[in-house]
């Protein structure tokens, strides 16, 4: 009996929960429209691949061995040359923003190269590092590439033994950023439903005073708690279909994982994100405070501190420990090694169980804020 | 001349109001000032680039006195960290797949022979591309290294590229990062600030009362923007002081020329949040439409990744982007220095989006009557 009346009661708040949020139409807006919105601008607009990078060139000699040496560079299809008469007009190029990189081919260069020891000069704008390291390595493989012909033409090289490098990239064969960026998509949407839609949830009823006639219902804290998530749920499991979707045929990245586990744990990191909505929401009581707690403590270090685009290597300890206290870091490893490297079962089981506890201390504590006291 | 005085009067006694709305809460003090700083000191640690521990693990079937010394250079550097030391290629990939190594450096069993009869060795590396900015990066080292090495043995090439960086002479990102904080952190809650402080009066229904005073619109509009501006440029003083003192990044430009741009960058950020507020009915709805506006401007302004690396279609789009150019100017004054000459185009879209924002919102105001 009490049974299927907790049931009836969950099943009616979880239908008011929903008229609700179909209600509003700007829920549908930042429920299904952002997502795929973000999709598109992840997908496209972000990339670490630099294909188009501009180099003032300055010739201070003109012979066949620095046209030679040039040639190697213009040709890149990454690099586009820009010419230019002195170092004066290729460094104001640069000040003005319309080069990345000075080309310089010094007035002895033929000499020097006669005498095996010819040097070109590479000035890079060192502001964005990332590119001025792949700029670096482009002129580098074409420098490479030059004396290769030169060997092919019978002038040795190198003069002597030496280390070869023959290098491997797993996981992202093609060394292209999109593998790594569109995984880390799908993070970054299901955090955004929790922060931006059930984060509102509990703190707009306590404003609006409507949380206090609930309290006078039958309705208990927990199934207010899941009728809440229910509707958003439903929503988050669209978005996770429409980036699989597009992370599949639009980007072509590979999804070396199973299926069913990336669908599982998304699932699983869409509680937990919808979840921490509600706690901050019911802890702020206010759709200011809670508006900006959603976006200062769930989005943005989602962003920033999760291992999306910057590594955790890297940081320093401190800031892995916070990195670690995130459930989006948890998440994202997983999510990465599913897509690009496959079924990982150690890593499989540790993210999920990490996410799982995430999940009850976070609905528990939405419970909490919801207990039924006037204060 | 009494009327530019009344008008003056009633714009500062609404600016007034719209200060004490804002900060007359210690709670929501904080929650103003506080975020800049935490998160500028988090993500000042956390967002970089900068390969400082990549843990390796070796596979040395040769056994000889190269590849010991190539290890040896490897560790010298202080950042690559030897975790395992394998002996078959089964072992291979377990080490990566955990992501317990970076990358794995094999050395084929004729390699020290192969060296020693004159010839090219090949040595080979494995990297994790799970992040492959993470592994060009490592890939990039380990090539300087052995190149330094063949150096030493004596193997010199005809023709060498000799680099220099300017502005950033060690290729540190935080460099190229923290200045674009300045702009893209005190933008977040400018934004938010100005869509709601419309949406929040017309949902107490104060908005209409304001209406019905003698306050013009351009009053009113004034009297929203100029507080969010200023909260805006103080969230900005906040993270600029961090980056000087605390992680003491050198400032070549004019503070002038960078709080100018800011300035200009803030007013146009705050004239697109007014007109948010403006459009708004309900605080909920502001700040949803914030939210949908938020990240297209975070992700197409540079910010991550560069705009030159977007297909042409989305780097037009980016001309609307204040950020963009906020985030432009704020690094290459910071950092390159630059004049007012060299940034000057920066400000024209800059000024573009609040003379079409500001008028707009304005205009809403009284022609939005929900």
């Amino acid at each position: 009996m009490s049974r299927s009346a907790a049931a009836s009661r969950l099943t009616a708040l979880a239908r008011k929960e929903t008229r609700q949020m179909l209600r509003d139409r700007s829920n549908l807006i930042v429920g299904i429209l952002l997502p795929v919105v973000m999709i598109l601008l992840f997908g496209y607009g972000l990339s670490f691949d630099v294909t188009d990078a501009r180099v003032a060139v300055v010739m201070e000699e003109s012979s066949a061995a620095s046209v030679n040496a040039v040639a190697g560079l213009i040709g890149s299809e990454y690099l586009t040359p820009i010419w230019t008469h002195s170092m004066v007009d290729a460094e104001a190029l640069i000040r003005s923003g319309a080069a990345d990189a000075i080309l310089r081919v010094p007035a002895d260069f033929t000499r020097n190269v006669v005498s095996g020891a010819g040097e070109l000069q590479l000035i890079l704008n060192g502001v964005d590092s990332n590119t001025a390291q792949a700029i670096e390595g482009y002129a580098n493989s074409a420098v490479m590439t030059a004396l290769a012909h030169r060997a092919d033409q019978g002038i040795p090289a190198t003069s002597a033994a030496g280390i070869e490098i023959v290098q491997r990239l797993w996981f992202n064969e093609a060394n292209d950023s999109t593998w790594f960026l569109v995984p880390g998509l799908i993070v970054l949407v299901m955090t955004l439903i929790g922060a931006f839609l059930t984060s509102l949830l509990i703190a707009r009823e306590w404003e609006r005073g409507t949380l206090e006639s609930l309290f006078v219902t039958p309705a208990r804290p927990m199934e207010m708690v899941l009728a809440k998530l229910a509707p958003y749920l439903v929503v988050g499991a669209i978005d996770l279909g429409l980036c699989l979707l597009a992370a599949r045929f639009l980007f072509d990245v590979p999804m070396r994982g199973s299926f069913w586990i990336i669908t599982v744990s998304s699932m699983l990191y869409l509680l937990v994100s919808l979840a921490l909505g509600l706690v901050i929401s019911g802890v702020t009581r206010n759709q200011f405070a809670a508006s900006q707690m959603a976006l200062l403590a769930s989005f943005m270090p989602a962003m920033m501190l999760s291992g999306f685009v910057f590594d955790l290597r890297n940081v320093p300890v401190a800031i892995q420990v916070v990195s670690r206290v995130l459930p989006a870091t948890h998440f994202m490893g997983l999510i990465k090694t599913l897509f690009m490297a496959g079924d990982y079962w150690p890593q499989i089981l540790r993210a999920n169980a990490a996410l799982a506890i995430y999940a009850a201390i976070l609905i528990l504590l939405a419970r909490r804020t919801l207990a039924k006291r006037l204060d | 001349m009494h009327a530019v005085a009344l008008y003056i009067a009633q714009t500062l006694a609404l600016i007034r109001k719209e200060l004490l709305a804002l900060l007359k809460d210690p709670s929501s003090r904080a929650l103003l000032f506080a975020p800049a700083l935490i998160q500028s000191l988090l993500f000042g640690y956390g967002a970089t680039y900068d390969l400082t521990h990549a843990p390796y693990a070796v596979l040395d079937l040769s056994r000889g006195e190269t590849s010991r010394e190539i290890l040896a250079r490897l560790d010298g550097t202080g950042v690559f960290k030897r975790v395992a030391t394998l002996g078959s290629t089964s072992q291979i990939a377990a080490q990566i797949d955990s992501g317990d190594a970076l990358l794995v450096v094999v050395f084929p069993p004729d390699f020290e022979s192969r060296l020693a009869g004159g010839s090219q060795a090949p040595m080979q590396v494995i990297l994790d591309g799970r992040n492959s900015a993470t592994a060009g990066a490592a890939s990039a080292q380990v090539a300087a290294i052995v190149a330094a090495y063949n150096q030493s043995l004596g193997t010199t090439s005809p023709l060498t590229i000799v680099r220099r960086a300017w502005f950033n002479p060690n290729y540190e990102s935080r460099w190229n990062l923290m200045p674009a904080m300045i702009a893209s952190l005190s933008m977040l809650q400018t934004l938010m600030i100005a869509a709601l402080s419309v949406a929040r009066e017309r949902e107490q229904g104060t908005f209409d009362q304001l209406l019905v005073t003698p306050l013009r619109p351009s009053q009113i509009l004034i009297g929203k923007a100029l507080p969010a501006i200023l909260i805006g440029l103080l969230q900005s003083t906040i993270i600029f002081l961090i980056i000087l003192f605390w992680f003491g990044i050198p400032m070549s430009g004019s503070v002038w020329l960078l709080y100018l741009g800011l300035l200009t960058f803030t007013t146009a950020s705050v004239g697109i949040g007014l007109s948010i507020s403006a459009v708004s009915l309900t605080m909920q709805q502001a700040m949803l439409y914030t939210f949908m506006l938020i990240m297209p401007l975070m992700l197409l302004s540079g910010l991550l990744t560069p705009v030159r690396n977007m297909p042409w279609v989305l780097q037009i789009a980016t001309y609307a982007n204040p950020l963009r150019f906020g985030i432009d100017t704020a690094r290459r004054v910071y950092l390159e220095g630059a004049t007012f000459g060299d940034v000057a185009p920066n400000f024209i879209p800059l000024l573009a989006v609040g003379a079409v924002t500001l008028p707009l919102a304005a205009w809403l105001f009284r022609h939005r009557l929900g």
